[in-house]
């Protein structure tokens, strides 16, 4: 019988399921029906490719990922140091630190400030001891059939953070997923699940990185739930080697008069698709979404960015910027629904990007999708100002290449970054802006 | 105080021809420009007015096919445009640029530290460069608060060209390139922006001032007029020729269609 790559690719997901069956065996019957449902939508509809490719994926194809084998490690491939994360990652002195090296927990590492009225812990953990708990928050919120990513990351998934607290939390949690260097293709499918209960307070960051220059692959899925007054300020970094690919979904749902900020930051993956989707369910509640992307030699980063305001007097907005340089891509798709009834939302996005280089392409579609009264929605998008005219005038007033250079991406990233409330975080993603960028190292006329 | 030699031109263009792509936009301009002199070369569009303030200014996308650009006595066809700048050559853009997180005040600091420290001059201590700027800025009749937004974002079309004049004033160079500046000016700011260049003009300066029409002549006055006409210039003459030009047009200027030679 003959088989196209695909089906055999499938066939390596199989092999990969049944080989989990002891350790689903030690999960509670109801994460062992949620894999299974989520494993037989996956073997139901594959990867959107080909005849399944539909708008959503119109821009970014993810035949490589489809068609590849990754293996799932079951060991750490590296032991790290803290001076190692600290070289890596310099910015979370008191915090907590949560850090899995290819889906396994580094316990050496890690260093948890538990704190009164809350619970920072493994996910694994938190399912074997607060299980009823859990059981009522995963997957609840990305739903495993919402795509082929979200379904193996809940079929896949081994471990990951789980954050309940009902009071301010004091320090932010940094959760670190790093995949280690290894001679073939591995995937980790990390997963986050935070429950801010009732004027709860979390900041967490996510870094994902990667510690060699191969190709492995990323399935991450992170579940923010927001109790009425909630305050969650999410920073999620994709910093992993521009050889990888990574596919995630994202998925706070607010409640009531609860307020969500987020700063995506990516300047890593060599295919990148970050599935965004917020939703307000309840009344009042904002959300407030900015992301600086930087692309260059080959990458593709895709941004679909959607908000859902299902209820009234919701307050969202997005500003999304990208630098884009060599023959690099960055697809931005936004879309904001305001449904019946979400009266009074008031709703605005964005979406600017800088060309560095004439062979890199933007994407910029945000979209407006309104079914309420009495609304008050915008939207922008700049596909392309390039970067010539700018360095042309700044150097016209005496400014050197390189400087020119730097003021203006740190400039057109200033946007995003100063939002970062993390000094140490922010002063780290300006130098990793500038670092991400290698031909304003040298200067252009090199 | 050093003796300045009114002689020997700043600048001198020599038989320039430039191209973009295939199309020869200049075609044998020459031009020569003093210390203390104020040009105004006018033409029609597509002339090649804005080729030449750009093509001194070393932006990129022209080809200099022929020619010399001979600038303080040498050859500045192989510098980058901030090395140009540093040697006191400034363009006021027709378009000026806007950039995004950039602030008027950083980039104006920025910019002058770097001419000053190529002018051998000490760094001015933040206070003093503020005081400075304040000043500077009063003079075109900017708010403060305009120094602390971004340069140019948001900004009406007057004060993007208010801007360029300001730039000038606190960069001070010695050859001041105008480029269109008067265009899109209502009258309120096109006296601001002839007071600017006014105040800036002087025996240790030359201006070429670049427009398509005689309006700003009235307030600035030149002391040669150039008509520029398919990448020649066809006639020069004192201030009263852009009278002339105001009430004839260019027509009357252009070659008749091959004549005998």
């Amino acid at each position: 019988m003959t088989q196209t790559p695909t089906a055999a690719a499938t066939d390596r997901y199989v092999d990969q399921f049944n080989a989990l069956r002891e350790e689903r065996e030690k999960e509670p019957l109801w994460l062992r029906d949620l894999r299974r449902e989520a494993f037989d939508y996956f073997q139901r509809m594959g990867w959107p490719i080909d005849e399944k490719r539909d708008e959503a994926w119109k821009y970014t194809d993810v035949k490589p990922i489809a068609r590849a084998s990754f293996r799932l490690p079951d060991a750490p491939g590296a032991a790290l140091t803290d001076e190692d994360i600290v070289r890596l990652l310099p910015f979370d002195e008191g915090m907590s630190r949560v850090v899995f090296i290819d889906g396994h927990y580094a316990p050496e590492v890690s260093r948890i400030r538990q704190p009164d009225h809350a619970s920072v812990r493994r996910l694994k953990e938190a399912i074997q001891q607060d299980e009823s708990f859990v059981h009522g928050h995963l997957a609840r919120y990305s739903a495993p059939h919402h795509d082929a990513s979200v379904a193996l990351n809940t079929t896949f998934f081994r471990d990951g953070v789980f954050i309940y607290t009902d009071r301010p939390l004091s320090a932010p949690v940094h959760v670190v997923y790093v995949t280690s260097e290894h001679a073939d293709p591995v995937v980790t499918y990390p997963r986050t699940l935070v429950v801010a209960g009732t004027n709860a307070e979390v900041t967490l960051i996510e870094s994902y990185v990667s510690l060699g220059t191969r190709n492995h692959f990323t399935d991450p899925v992170t579940e923010i739930a927001l109790g009425e007054g909630s305050h969650v300020t999410h920073y999620r970094l994709l910093l992993e080697n521009t050889d990888s690919y990574s596919i995630g979904h994202v998925r706070p749902c607010l409640g009531p008069d609860s307020t969500y900020k987020s700063v995506v930051y990516e300047a890593g993956s060599g295919l990148m698709r970050l599935d965004l989707e917020v939703l307000i369910e309840g009344p009042g509640a904002f959300a407030d979404l900015r992301g600086l992307y930087l692309t260059r030699g080959k990458q593709h980063l895709d941004n679909l960015v959607s908000i859902d305001h299902a209820k009234p007097h919701g307050k969202s907005r997005l500003y999304y910027k990208g630098i884009l340089d060599d023959e690099s891509r960055a697809v931005f798709g936004g879309t904001v629904y305001v449904q019946p009834g979400a009266d009074k939302t008031d709703a605005y996005q964005e979406d600017k990007n800088l060309l560095l280089s004439d062979r890199a392409e933007a994407d910029s579609k945000p979209s407006l999708e309104i079914y309420a009264d009495d609304v008050k929605c915008g939207h922008g998008a700049t596909a392309g100002a390039v970067a010539d005219e700018a360095i042309f005038y700044l150097r016209s007033r005496g400014i050197d290449e390189q400087t020119a250079s730097r003021l203006l991406i740190k400039g057109f990233a200033s946007e995003i970054l100063d939002e970062v409330g993390i000094e140490a975080l922010r002063v780290f993603l300006e130098e990793r802006t500038t670092q991400s960028l290698p031909r304003f190292q040298a200067g252009l006329a090199a | 105080m050093a003796q300045t030699n009114h002689n020997r031109p700043i600048l001198d263009i020599r038989d320039l021809h430039v191209s973009v792509g295939d199309n020869e936009i200049l075609r044998g301009m020459d031009l020569s420009v003093s210390l203390g002199e104020v040009h105004a070369i006018m033409g029609p569009n597509g002339s090649g007015k804005s080729t030449f303030t750009n093509v001194v200014a070393g932006r990129p996308g022209y080809t200099i096919t022929k020619g010399e650009i001979i600038y303080e006595g040498e050859s500045i066809l192989g510098m980058f445009p901030d090395e140009r700048a540093r040697k006191g050559i400034f363009l006021a853009l027709q378009y000026p640029v806007e950039l995004p997180g950039i602030r008027n005040r950083e980039f104006l600091r920025t910019a002058l530290e770097a001419l000053r420290e190529a002018r051998g001059e000490t760094k001015l201590a933040i206070r003093e460069f503020n005081k400075f700027l304040e000043e500077k800025a009063k003079a075109m009749d900017f708010e403060p608060d305009l120094m602390k937004r971004n340069v140019n974002e948001g900004f009406s079309g007057g004060e993007k060209k208010r801007n360029e004049i300001l730039q000038m004033s606190v960069l001070d160079p010695k050859l001041a390139l105008l480029d269109e500046t008067d265009s899109g000016l209502d009258i309120d700011a096109l006296k601001v922006v002839s007071r600017g260049v006014n105040e800036f003009r002087g025996p240790d300066k030359a201006i070429v001032l670049v427009t398509h029409y005689q309006r700003i002549l009235n307030y600035i006055k030149p002391d040669f007029v150039h008509v520029l006409i398919e990448g020649r210039i066809v006639r020069s003459g004192g201030s009263d020729l852009a009278q002339e030009l105001e009430a004839q047009g260019y027509e009357w200027l252009r070659e008749p269609p091959e004549q005998a030679a």
